[in-house]
């Protein structure tokens, strides 16, 4: 009865990050966090600049391997994995880059079709009707003859969502897909990332600064700091709570936990040995 | 006293200074070894997509036949110009197209064409991965499940291995024709004596074939010089900047050295 109840509950985790530690040049990025990602939902990760977030999408996405602990993905050691699966498996994910990394050689229209050409056999016609569907809902269908150094940052991003989607994976990951956005662009991100996940029964983990935005749409969200889960909750429940990590920056509190301050030496004392 | 603790120090730095250069060159070296042999790996899946050898051959090889073609042009003269002011001394000019022809297929052929090809396409290429590198499309692909090294690297590899002997064979071509154009154009060099003595002395098996295979060498090398500095580059512009410039050092040198070692091996006696 446990174990079935176990199995059903790991049915409904995609994605498993288990006592991850991770460290750069020395200086610990990820100091043994633990993160569950449910099946169809928005799950946002959070919390300062330079805590590792993008760092923990190319973990999750196979591109780095962790010092210790384990990512699992559907059942599947991410980093267990050898190179010809490790591939399989990404053709059930995709990482939305923060600059949309679109191949600047070719057209929004090739861009879209890229991933269709190189992993299926479909013909032409029937690759040219499934990017312009991918097209149509990014709203860019009428840009599919453009070259990307013809498009907007919004329009970049809209470009390689539709590309992130072009083989229905089961996971999507956003990284900081809001920042830079005029208004409008962000509008249409936020709700293009809502109705793609509801929509196509997708998976979805956004990284962002972004705590409204995000916020709105998320089912769920870490707050990493440090190298480690300093809280988690629904956005409801992070926004209420006592916690002095989550209050400073759901309400993005200058100083709290997380300093200001890169750690220096005094400052004074560095005043004075730079006059001597 | 205060000397010689500084002299230790200067010493000791001077040590850990040579000792992080050799550790970062051999892995470096172990680097560009292990991406050859993912790139030879890959070989047999990339012949598989023709097309996409044959666009790179267009980037990699065609654009670069404009340069190639005016060089063997320009040093063919200057060969023929200077071959002839020196044999004209012997009453040996008829020789002219023997030394002309000798000299580009033997040397200047494989040599200067892979220069060229540093500067003009290998520079290109290195700037062009590093700036794939740089704005995550290599990254990108590896999360769509693509692998850079077969779809991006193999063919660019390929297309610069076919292109270089095909592009020093016209290099030395036009150069026999530059050195035809002054010989026997300007200065009055038997037409006849000049193909003739070239017909007789420029041996296939010896000079031709050894000059194929120079340049199959130096397009080895260069090409995977190229790509690995691109692929290696740090993700910054000055990174990229480096490395584009590290690809014209590397291989004009690396074919320079070669050159000397493939020139004692064949003609060595």
């Amino acid at each position: 009865m446990t174990e079935s109840r176990a199995e059903a509950n790991d049915e409904k985790i995609v994605v498993r990050v288990r006592d991850l530690h991770f460290s750069r040049s020395g200086r610990a990025i990820f100091d043994g966090i633990d993160i569950d990602v449910a099946r169809g939902k928005i799950t946002a990760i959070m919390g300062p600049s330079g805590t590792g977030k993008t760092t923990l999408l190319k973990l999750i996405g196979g591109q780095l391997r962790p010092e210790a602990g384990t990512i699992h993905i559907e059942g599947e050691n991410v980093h267990a994995l050898s190179r010809r699966r490790l591939y399989k498996l990404r053709r059930k994910m995709s990482l939305l880059f923060q600059s949309g990394a679109l191949l600047t050689d070719i057209s929004v229209f090739d861009n879209v079709a890229f991933p269709l050409r190189e992993h299926t056999r479909l013909p032409e016609s029937m690759i040219r009707s499934l990017v312009l569907t991918k097209l149509e809902a990014v709203g860019l269908r009428g840009a599919s003859a453009l070259m990307p150094s013809e498009l907007s940052g919004g329009m970049s991003r809209r470009v390689a969502l539709a590309r992130a989607i072009a083989l229905d994976p089961m996971l999507v990951m956003y990284d900081e897909p809001f920042a830079g956005q005029d208004p409008i662009s962000m509008g249409v991100l936020l709700e293009l990332i809502s109705k793609l996940n509801r929509a196509l029964g997708m998976t979805s983990i956004i990284v962002s600064h972004d705590i409204n935005e995000t916020a709105a749409i998320a089912d769920f969200i870490y707050l990493l700091a440090n190298g480690k889960v300093v809280a988690s909750g629904t956005p409801q429940q992070l926004k209420v709570s006592k916690s002095a990590w989550a209050d400073q920056f759901m309400h993005g509190l200058p100083d709290g936990p997380v300093p200001f301050h890169f750690p220096a030496q005094p400052y004074d004392k560095e005043l004075l040995d730079a006059q001597s | 006293m205060l000397n010689l603790e500084a002299v230790r120090t200067l010493s000791a730095r001077a040590m850990a200074s040579l000792g992080h250069s050799a550790l970062n060159f051999f892995e470096r070296l172990g680097r560009g070894h292990l991406l050859l042999l993912q790139i030879l790996f890959g070989l047999p899946a990339a012949l598989l997509r023709p097309n996409l050898i044959i666009a790179q051959i267009y980037a990699v090889g065609v654009l670069s036949l404009l340069i190639i073609l005016v060089s063997g042009l320009f040093v063919g003269m200057v060969l023929g110009l200077q071959g002839y002011n020196t044999l004209v001394d012997f009453g040996a000019e008829e020789s002219l197209g023997t030394v002309v022809a000798l000299t580009l297929v033997r040397e200047l052929g494989p040599v200067v064409a892979a220069l060229l090809f540093a500067g003009r396409a290998g520079s290109a290429l290195t700037a062009e991965i590093g700036l794939m590198k740089t704005t995550e499309q290599l990254s990108a692909m590896e999360m769509m499940a693509v692998d850079p090294v077969k779809r991006v690297l193999i063919p660019r590899f390929l297309a610069g291995f076919f292109s270089l002997p095909l592009l020093a064979a016209i290099f030395s071509a036009m150069g026999v024709m530059g050195g035809y154009f002054v010989g026997v154009g300007l200065l009055g060099v038997d037409e006849g004596a000049y193909w003739s003595q070239m017909q007789a002395k420029v041996v296939f098996n010896e000079d031709v074939a050894n000059g194929i295979i120079k340049s199959i060498v130096f397009g080895f090398v260069a090409v995977w010089i190229a790509i690995f500095e691109g692929y290696d580059a740090p993700p910054t512009s000055e990174g990229v900047s480096r490395a584009t410039t590290r690809t014209v050092v590397h291989t004009s040198l690396a074919v320079l050295g070669l050159d000397f070692i493939l020139t004692a091996l064949m003609f060595g006696g």
